[in-house]
């Protein structure tokens, strides 16, 4: 039997096993300690192992990552949360000037083994400040390990190689994620990064999704079907590094690509795989198309919130048309055991 | 003077003579080009840095700013390395990747300095927290100018550190002005122990950078600190840069400041102040050692060689 967990309670589950077998792994960030433990994810943590582990933080985003990385230095490995991956703007000065900076600018001498997680919010009318997805910004940030899981078993195993890791990680969980339910064995391991998954395979088109979007791309691949195209689905789960081989070995299957970001498009990760394939002669010939966030805040109202953002349906379409250019314009018809992706697993 | 007076005014003023005889080295070499990186130097502002580092532990560590040489020294940094760094060396402390700006001696407990004003105030609080949660002995000494005052930073910082009772020492060197603008033009009063008072830490001004006075407050609490007594305190040195904000020279001519507003604190020159008090050739002694072993640096810093270009890509991360 392949046990089945959900997103939360497998980043809970990377939490307590990190907690039990290192005692310098803290957890510290608003909330933490609260009575909705971020979403259940820390639930049981302050319980057991007490409050100098475990701690609720002021709301001074930069001065607590400023902390966290000074308790990093001093050899412990602490992870910040934040409730919404817009308040890490206000710690992009410690991120962006100190942690990413450490060990290059002093020559390895020191480093900052600490985990960023940061929960990206959307729909309810999480509007213009409570959806953001930050991650171009600090793709654009050498120092930076960036990591955004997908599945269930991805978070729990991406948190403990984040835990573990001596460098500051990024840890990306979008709010819409923590419905996914999948295989999680229960003992510890990790996920390597720069390492891509395909997470359906095809050979018409490569539909690249981040974060949330590889759900999307799942689904627009199960609408495709119905069509008779065949796409194949990549999850980059890390986006620094960046699994391109993963992705350079996909496209040059299918001949085209479409990359859908979690994220305003220009200058994301899609901007950035394409240039990649771009710069590549042997793969000039490749078909590409971005899709992310309409380029405006994201605003609350359902109808104008639909809009902005990608979705299975736009996806679906879009590859269609990319496919099939100068047929009748195809879009698919919305079915409820498609727009429920749950992962079976195992990987 | 007793045997452990002297001793101490010895110790004190080789430190305090020391730093002031490379920052003018410094000045005299930087025109030819050597030095591969902006210098904001310490000259005028040692006694704050030495008093303090004096009155510090081996095991304490201290964190600092883009002004930093006199505290790398004072805490015991590797003078060649320091040299070398400024250079732009591989045998320097950060293999030139750092410059005069990131300093760096973790052996000695110089745990890195920062261009960004007030961005280590946090960092210093988050090792303190460290090093209570590890039950050390060690304290953390966290040094910065009047402009990080005006940073969030340092309000979140002295916040967070006052609330967790971490073992901190915080030392403001006032020398009133960030860059070219003076405190009193940033801030409606002079009131900065006042203000971190409110959040509850203990806080002393002292007027004339008296290194002993200096040295005796972080005696004094450095124990108390160390012992779990009391959490973090504040030390407010009014000081002054004798010299531009960065670079060799004088900057007497530019409007902003008059030579006569530092004149006080040349009067009270401690590196002077302490030559005076010690015997005549317990002095020279000092001073001939000294010469020495700057020659000496600065010589192996022309000597070593520039970084292969391998190291470009060095150090990004920690490995394993």
């Amino acid at each position: 039997m392949h046990r089945v967990l959900s997103y939360p309670d497998a980043i809970r589950e990377a939490l307590d096993q990190e907690m039990s077998r290192d005692d310098s792994v803290l957890v510290m960030g608003q909330g933490v300690d609260d009575h909705k433990r971020i979403l259940g994810t820390t639930r049981g943590l302050l319980e057991k192992f007490g409050p100098q582990r475990v701690f609720d933080t002021p709301l001074a985003e930069d001065g607590m990552t400023g902390v966290a990385i000074g308790a990093a230095m001093a050899g412990l490995r602490p992870i910040h949360s934040h409730i919404r991956m817009d308040f890490v703007l206000l710690a992009m000065n410690q991120l962006v000037n100190m942690a990413a900076k450490m060990s290059h600018m002093y020559s390895g001498a020191l480093c900052v083994p600490m985990v960023v997680r940061s929960l990206i919010g959307k729909s309810w009318g999480q509007g213009a400040q409570h959806s953001q997805s930050i991650y171009p910004m600090l793709m654009n940030v050498p120092g930076l390990k960036i990591v955004a899981p997908t599945t269930p078993y991805d978070a729990k195993g991406a948190l403990i190689q984040a835990i573990r890791d001596n460098n500051p990680v990024l840890m990306i969980e979008h709010r819409l994620l923590y419905y996914q339910r999948g295989y999680v064995p229960e003992e510890s391991y990790t996920i390597p990064f720069g390492k891509g998954r395909v997470l359906a395979e095809g050979t018409d088109v490569t539909l690249v999704g981040v974060s949330h979007m590889a759900i999307e791309c799942l689904r627009a691949h199960r609408y495709l079907r119905e069509v008779g195209i065949r796409a194949e689905v990549i999850d980059p789960v890390s986006l620094n590094p960046l699994d391109m081989d993963c992705i350079f070995k996909s496209a040059t299957k299918t001949g085209k690509l479409i990359v859908v970001d979690n994220a305003w498009t220009p200058c994301g990760a899609g901007a950035e795989i394409i240039a990649r394939i771009a710069e590549n002669r042997m793969l000039s010939a490749i078909e590409c198309r971005r899709m992310g966030f309409a380029f405006v805040p994201c605003p609350t109202t359902p109808t104008l919130e639909a809009l902005f953002y990608p979705s299975a349906h736009k996806i679906a379409t879009e590859a269609y048309a990319m496919l099939r250019p100068g047929s009748p314009a195809w879009e698919p018809t919305t079915r409820l055991d498609v727009e429920e992706v749950e992962f079976k697993g195992p990987f | 003077m007793t045997n452990n007076k002297l001793k101490l005014t010895a110790q004190i003023f080789r430190s305090l003579y020391r730093i002031r005889r490379i920052e003018e080295k410094i000045t005299q070499v930087y025109p030819m080009d050597k030095i591969k990186s902006p210098v904001h130097l310490s000259i005028g502002q040692e006694a704050v840095s030495v008093g303090v580092c004096e009155a510090l532990e081996p095991q304490d560590v201290v964190f600092g700013t883009y002004r930093g040489h006199a505290m790398y020294l004072a805490k015991g940094g590797d003078l060649k390395s320091m040299i070398a760094e400024l250079y732009g060396k591989v045998t320097g402390c950060a293999k030139g990747k750092g410059g005069s700006m990131h300093l760096i001696d973790k052996d000695h407990g110089v745990m890195g300095t920062s261009a960004i004003v007030g961005t280590t105030l946090p960092v210093s609080v988050g090792y303190a927290l460290g090093l209570r949660y590890r039950e050390s002995d060690a304290i953390v000494a966290s040094f910065f100018g009047d402009g990080a005052v005006d940073e969030g930073a340092f309000h979140e910082g002295i916040n967070f550190a006052a609330l967790k009772k971490v073992p901190i020492i915080f030392i403001c060197e006032n020398n009133e002005y960030a860059i070219h603008s003076h405190h009193l033009r940033r801030r409606l009063a002079d009131n900065m122990c006042e203000r971190v008072r409110s959040y509850g830490i203990h806080a002393r001004r002292i007027d004339n950078a008296d290194v002993f006075k200096i040295y005796r407050f972080v005696k004094k609490y450095s124990m108390l600190i160390r012992s779990g007594q009391i959490g973090p305190v504040f030390i407010e040195c009014m000081t002054a840069r004798w010299r531009e904000h960065v670079g060799p020279n004088e900057d007497f001519d530019f409007g902003y400041r008059t030579r006569g507003d530092i004149e006080h604190c040349v009067k009270n020159d401690q590196v002077q102040r302490l030559r005076c008090l010690l015997p005549g050739p317990v002095a020279d002694r000092i001073i001939g050692e000294v010469e020495t072993e700057i020659e000496e640096a600065f010589q192996f810093a022309e000597d070593s060689p520039f970084p292969d270009g391998v190291e470009l890509f060095n150090d990004l991360f920690r490995e394993a």
